[in-house]
């Protein structure tokens, strides 16, 4: 039975808000009246003692030497990287007074061009998590680091004498250059010794395909701002994937323009509704199995294989859109698709001669590439026969990750001596001897490759809080050599890798976040070996059931279950919050008998789970999608026991699922969160759209479509003319909807989470929301997103009815909220037409509170009160931090000086903000465009916040295919 | 035995009352007759439910506002819908009292003192919401104009401080009103008990009244004074009231009829709230004599009026939504009708249209079962009605990506059946401790009176 809590402190045990008293005393270790009595009066004749003596003198010591650039209340940017299954994006990373609180894209990185997704913005409460583990373990005893080493070198010892057999070391992928000549290096020290590398959202498929078309495990890159015409075969390339970041900036830029022959034109084909299909022109909904027989299909249409079959009007449509784009098209397949269908896509690639244009290969940027899958299996069939003395798991959390079929943890009992290097004391942690709490990367040294292979030096914006250790001092572990630290492991690597001068270098490396050169050469490739098109065996029943197994959008492989922001974050396209859940179509689901919040028994190759139903319109038909990752039995206070286990039905065979599932209702229902309950616009002109053609014929649609009121509709005069006016646009065309600004604005404006029920009750506080609406046929809808922040309407609704006065206008047009005055009536938030103001219903600010996540908070925001309405602000913060420093220089604020967290944040660069009084800036310039126009302005609201209206840009040829193109 | 003489339906007060007997009667209840069952298991209901409504605030109070059911986009939950019903039901006694009195309906005579006194009780449980709903209760007084040195005002843009004002204005005058026509009557008591502490109090209470002439002149000076003072807060508190609503831009609540409309609905549940209280406590008290079947057909007659006001106010509405040509209004009427919240409007139309139309009868006019049975339904109704403005309204506004649905919690409802049992637990110690009807004012109804007033020159 799932436990339910009403608010964070809840679950952790804790007591109301509140009773701090009480809490303290509990703390002191469960006193009893008697006890309290005691501690009481004796700590009130000490106090009387104090009186008798003199203060002992306590020093503050000043700087004996000023550390350079601290300057008390101006935060620091350090760059660093995160790493994602092996690829890294740059960051830049906010530090007030040495901590952390702010993850910022690094420009100069190739992966992240200034923006991030949510995981790096999430990563900084991943620092502070308070659930990390904190010390060694053994046996679930504490012990110290250097017991530790010498029981690892004692082992270490005994394997050297058999040249290292039984000694096995798994990590996950590894990106980081020096943690891989580390390995390497052991590897050669003890021949018989093996590295494994098992992650569950690895790229084998990818790679294979690669290996088999080219004859090496190239990476391929992409560059969306070439291609006119793309065809994504079941592939979220805008969602996830290496360089992701970089493809969506590249993909909106061209999108934001709306101008013919600029525009790109994007067909998706996807089973799972992503942003990629709800970005795309043409979107066709189809079994992840049925994607290889439409991609033969398109293929033969290119010519690259014999026809065969009967090609569908789509295919048809798309593949002549194609070949009229030669050099100027791409064909993208998913890591969930089987090798054939990426060897297909190499080949149409190269048969509209995409090769350097639109794609090119590179060397493999993970450290040591293989077939992890085999690797993993290699190493479980090992340790099943006993032939593993001992197992070091430099993190990832196998025991949660392994395929149903591939019994590692049974057979992580017959290894002799296990140990494991991680943030949490989780699932394998359970299993093994030894536990040792990683470093989190904020306060590691490393290094890692972006998928170009542009390698950054990864800097510790901290010292480890809990003493956490990086593998690269675990691999020390594993060596005789005298222990050393990461810091002295990366500068070593790259001594004589940065050139003559390398003090120099390395500082410019720690300054940039990239080492200049890095990137790899572009290997000029041969046509793809098309004997590598394989064709899966047997072609599935059109009817049969099938099930997909993706990556979670939030909590990943599950990595990122306790992270109560990303848990919290609805989930792209579903909204669905603190779980995930069977997606299916609407029709599946009629034709099943089943409803939302149902909960099934999934049967899938003799195994089976329990989990609920959520209906999704656009899922694709006889298909459901469970994402793993949640489900977790040692997570922490959030991610245990949130969601189910889609690994349990997971194999190695078919780790991207497949047909043949079997559904059964169980009689009972379980309450999914959603943040969204109705998906339809109703007919009203919210999200405002045309295609291409109509955009053209009338630039100035979207101003059609509601009653403008004039100036001389309102009874006010219009609003004074001050020395700034801030203003923002949010462009519909670029928004894939990807979240990022959703964490973004969590994080740099101390937004508390709230937790699942409370979530439920519609308590969530996130400033920034995306809305998602359907619309057309339930069955292929268009999705389209669109974000909303505070409009900062200068007729506002709220600040008419407050009766304290709490929300007010500032004279640059800012919809203030003065949080010290408000009482709490609500009232404004009512008469909000927008939605976007958020209540402190209890007081969620105490999760700042734990030690650890008191450093977490923006020092520049303040901390909400419980019965406080809070609301987005423009991020006032950074506005007065550049008008003080324009102040200093006797200057006005420049444009672009002003960014706001979620404009920061965006890949898309959708979000527009700046000084409307500026005839020169940017948002100036954007929202004179036709296509601007307010959200619900026929209310006379007159919003500052504008929208861009979208303008897709559909193939003629297929025009009506949205609607009358099913799967033949 | 001579048979009673026949009862005339005219009549204000029973045959063969004297001024002893009416004094005596009356103050009886009071002062010597033995408390009746009915009495004690009445207040101890009103007493544990309070205490429920103290438990339910302390934890209201020490958890924050989340313990109720609102949430965005719902703001507003139980606590305005009861705030409106309550500031509704407080409707009548002042109406009784004042615009009767002025218009010299001498019926008003034995049902204005406790009508009275229901305003007060009634407008005691809406002026707790108010604060109890804020976020932050303790800095409720931040809504008063106060001198401070931060130089800081209310918002007076802002109905919420309008309803400060109005309220605390009715209020007072209420208690003014309802106080100063006790005075005679308290020295009435003081005079006739014999127990020290009661004359002592009673005494107090009475400000020496010693019904000299002098004091009735400036007696009724003073409150025909306040009944003029008085009449307006009738229209211009639930106006006041219904532009916490009309003055926001959300569909089903930005609309120009709401001051008529909420004025009517609140005399419409005043009323019925009136006879849901006068027609027990004349059976149990018998008081047939007193609170008269005129009294009793009289207010069906203005609770069937009320009531069709009150309907021609939603088919004005739903009209307008059809009329302005806004898709919000429209949708936000259809989805009264049809939504997730269908059976409270279409209770609502049950309760307060069709349920009054019986008033058209006599037979029900005259049956005070039946007609109670009616005056229940309509405070049902009205409160629905409250529930449709508040909620309804709400919780399908303009983006469809923000709608929700507002649940009540149990804390929700402890409060509203707190609020419910100290109102009875109030009116049962008035009823215990101060005469009930008005003693003096009823003395002008028997024939003796008459007599005195033919003689008068």
């Amino acid at each position: 039975m799932p436990r339910y809590w009403r608010s964070l402190e809840e679950l952790a045990g804790k007591k109301e808000p509140g009773e701090s008293s009480e809490e303290m005393v509990a703390q002191a270790g469960g006193l009893d009246r008697r006890e309290l009595f005691k501690f009481g009066g004796v700590s009130l004749a000490l106090a009387g003692l104090t009186a008798c003596t003199r203060q002992p003198a306590e020093k503050i010591v000043p700087y004996v030497r000023q550390p350079e650039e601290i300057v008390p209340g101006k935060p620091l940017y350090f760059a660093t990287a995160m790493t994602l299954g092996g690829y890294a994006t740059g960051l830049l990373v906010e530090s007030n007074m040495g901590r952390p609180t702010k993850a910022e894209g690094n420009p100069l990185h190739p992966a992240s061009l200034g923006a991030t997704d949510v995981f790096c913005q999430a990563a900084l409460y991943g620092l502070y998590d308070p659930d990390r583990s904190k010390t060694v373990t053994y046996l679930e005893e504490i012990r110290s680091w250097p017991a530790f080493l010498s029981a690892m070198r004692n082992a270490v010892e005994k394997a050297k004498e058999g040249k290292g057999r039984g000694l096995r070391i798994l990590t996950e992928t590894v990106g980081s250059p020096t943690l891989g000549a580390q390995l390497a290096a052991l590897m050669t020290d003890l021949p018989e010794a093996r590295w494994h590398q098992w992650e569950p959202a690895n790229r084998d498929n990818v790679r294979a395909a690669a290996a088999a078309a080219f004859g090496q495990p190239l990476d391929m890159i992409v560059d969306l701002s070439k291609a006119d015409v793309i065809l994504s075969l079941d592939s979220d390339f805008l969602a996830c994937g290496p360089g992701h970041l970089r493809s969506v900036r590249e993909f909106s830029a061209r999108r934001r323009s709306r101008e013919r022959g600029q525009m790109n034109r994007l067909y998706a084909v996807e089973s799972t509704p992503g942003v990629t299909g709800a970005s795309a022109d043409h979107r066709l909904p189809m079994r992840a199995a049925d994607v290889e027989a439409f991609s033969r299909s398109v293929a033969s249409l290119l010519g690259v294989i014999p026809a065969e079959g009967r090609p569908t009007p789509f295919a048809r449509a798309v593949a002549e859109d194609l070949k009229a784009h030669r050099q100027r098209s791409l064909v993208l397949a998913g890591d969930g698709q089987p090798q054939a269908v990426h060897a297909l896509a190499h080949a149409m690639n190269a048969a509209l001669e995409n090769a350097g244009t639109t794609v090119s290969f590179v060397d493999a940027i993970p450290a040591r590439p293989e077939p992890q899958m085999e690797s993993f299996k290699g190493l479980v069939a090992d340790m099943e026969s006993e032939q593993v003395d001992t197992l070091v798991i430099l993190g990832g959390n196998p025991v949660f990750t392994a395929p149903a079929d591939v019994p590692f943890a049974r057979a992580l009992e017959k290894v002799k001596l296990r140990a494991h290097l991680s943030l949490y004391h989780d699932e394998t942690s359970a299993l093994c001897h030894w536990h040792v709490p990683e470093a989190h990367f904020l306060e590691s040294w490393s290094d890692a490759r972006a998928f170009d292979g542009t390698a950054s030096i990864v800097q510790p914006l901290i010292a480890p809080l809990y003493g956490g250790k990086t593998a690269h001092e675990a691999v020390t572990a594993l060596t005789s050599q005298p222990e050393r630290s990461s810091h002295e492991l990366v500068r070593d690597y790259w001594k004589d890798k940065l050139g003559p001068d390398f003090e120099a270098s390395w500082r410019r490396a720690l300054h940039d976040g990239v080492i200049p050169g890095t990137a790899y050469a572009s290997r000029p490739v041969k046509a793809p070996d098309l004997s590598s098109i394989t064709r899966s065996a047997g072609h599935p029943a059109a009817d049969s059931l099938e099930i997909v197994f993706r990556p979670d959008p939030t909590v990943h492989d599950g990595r990122f279950a306790n992270n109560a922001w990303l848990q919290e974050l609805p989930k792209p396209i579903t909204k669905l919050t603190w779980d995930n859940a069977l997606l299916l179509s609407p029709a599946t689901a009629r034709r099943l008998g089943v409803a939302s919040e149902d909960v099934v028994r999934l049967a899938y190759r003799g195994r089976s789970i329990e989990a609920p139903v959520w209906i999704l319109p656009g899922h694709a038909e006889n298909s459901g999608t469970l994402h793993f990752g949640y489900g977790r039995s040692r997570a922490g206070r959030f991610g245990t026991k949130a969601g189910f286990n889609a690994y349990v039905l997971r194999t190695s065979d078919a780790p991207a699922g497949g047909t043949g599932l079997e559904i059964a209702k169980a009689g009972r229902t379980y309450p999914v969160v959603t943040t969204q309950h109705h998906q339809n616009m109703e007919g009203r002109a919210l999200v405002r759209a045309a295609t291409l053609d109509e955009y053209e014929k009338n630039p100035k649609f979207a101003h059609e479509m509601v009653e403008e009121p004039g100036p001389e509709d309102s009874a006010y005069p219009p609003y004074p003319a001050e020395e700034y006016a801030w203003a923002m646009t949010i462009d519909l065309n670029a928004c894939t909807g990807c979240n990022a600004c959703v964490v973004a604005c969590q994080a740099e404006n101390n937004i508390p989470s709230v937790g699942k029920n409370e979530t439920s009750r519609g308590h969530a506080m996130h400033w920034i929301r995306v809305d998602r609406y359907f619309e057309g046929d339930p069955a292929n809808p268009r999705a389209i997103h669109q974000p909303v922040p505070c409009m900062h309407c200068e007729d506002a609704p709220c600040e008419l009815v407050c009766p304290v006065g709490a929300t007010a206008h500032s004279a640059e047009g800012l919809n203030d909220m003065v949080y010290n005055r408000c009482v709490g009536t609500r009232y404004c938030a009512n008469n909000c037409p927008y939605k976007v103001r958020h209540f402190n219903f209890f007081h969620y600010a105490t999760q700042f509170r734990a030690p650890s996540m008191r450093m977490l908070a923006n020092p520049d925001v303040t901390v909400r009160w419980r019965g406080v309405m809070e609301k987005c602000t423009y991020c006032v913060q950074r506005i007065n931090g550049a008008k003080i420093q324009s102040e200093k220089e006797n200057r006005r604020v420049r444009d672009g000086e002003i960014v706001t967290a979620c404009q920061q944040a965006c890949p898309a660069e959708a979000i527009v903000f700046g000084d409307l009084r500026d005839p020169r800036s940017r948002v100036s310039k954007v929202k004179s465009s036709p296509v601007n126009y307010g959200l619900l302005e026929e209310l006379g609201t007159r919003p500052r916040t504008t929208y861009l209206a979208a303008v897709r840009n559909p193939n003629p040829a297929v025009e009506g295919a949205w609607d009358v193109e099913k799967r033949s | 035995m001579t048979p009673p003489p026949p009862r005339d339906s005219r009549a204000v007060i029973g045959p063969g009352h004297t001024f002893g007997s009416v004094t005596d009667k009356i103050s009886s209840i009071v002062l010597t007759r033995k408390t009746p069952l009915f009495w004690a298991i009445g207040f101890f209901i009103g007493f544990l439910l309070t205490l429920l409504l103290l438990f339910a605030v302390g934890v209201l109070f020490f958890r924050g506002i989340g313990v109720w059911g609102v949430n965005a986009p719902v703001g507003w939950g139980f606590a305005i819908v009861n705030f409106v019903w309550w500031i509704g039901i407080g409707h009548a006694g002042t109406l009784i009292s004042a615009i009767l009195l002025l218009l010299r309906q001498e019926w008003r005579t034995s049902i204005n003192r406790f009508a009275e006194a229901m305003t007060l009780f009634a407008v005691a449980q809406a002026g707790m919401y108010p604060i109890l709903h804020l976020g932050r209760p303790w800095l409720a007084y931040w809504l008063t104009p106060y001198p401070n040195t931060m130089a800081l005002w209310p918002q007076f843009r802002s109905p919420l401080v309008w309803d400060v004002f109005a309220v605390s204005t009715y209020a007072t005058v209420s208690l003014l009103f309802w106080y100063v026509g006790l005075i005679p009557d308290l020295a009435t008591l003081r005079d006739r008990s014999k127990k020290k502490i009661a004359q002592i109090t009673y005494g107090m209470l009475a400000m020496g009244w010693r019904g000299s002439a002098m004091h009735w002149h400036r007696y009724d000076m003073a409150y025909l004074l306040l009944a003029g003072i008085a009449t307006p807060l009738v229209v211009s508190v639930h106006t006041v009231v219904s532009f916490d609503f009309s003055i926001g831009i959300i569909p089903g609540w930005h609309s120009t009829i709401f001051p008529p409309y909420f004025v009517a609905g609140a005399i419409y549940g005043g009323f019925a709230m009136v006879l849901t209280i006068a027609i027990p406590l004349r059976a149990v008290y018998k008081l047939e004599d007193f609170v008269t079947l005129r009294h009793l057909q009289n207010m069906a007659k203005i609770l069937l009026a009320t009531g069709l006001i009150v309907g021609y106010g939603y088919m004005i509405e739903i009209f307008m939504a059809w009329y302005s040509g806004s898709p919000y209004e429209k949708f936000a009427i259809w989805n009264r009708m049809t939504g997730p919240y269908w059976p409270v409007f279409w209770g609502l139309m049950l309760c307060n249209i069709v349920t009054p139309q019986f008033l058209w009868w006599k037979a029900v006019r005259s049956s005070p079962l039946g007609l109670w049975v009616i005056a229940v339904v309509v405070n049902i109704g009205m409160w629905l009605e409250r529930f449709v403005i508040v909620v309804t309204s709400l919780h399908r506004d303009f983006l469809p990506s923000s709608w929700g649905m507002y649940y009540p919690t149990k804390y929700d409802w402890a409060t509203y059946i707190g609020t419910l049992g100290f109102f009875v637990a109030l009116f049962f110690l008035f009823i215990r401790f101060l005469p009930m009807i008005s003693i003096f004012e009823m003395r002008t109804l028997v024939p003796e009176a008459e007599t005195v007033k033919k003689a008068e020159p």
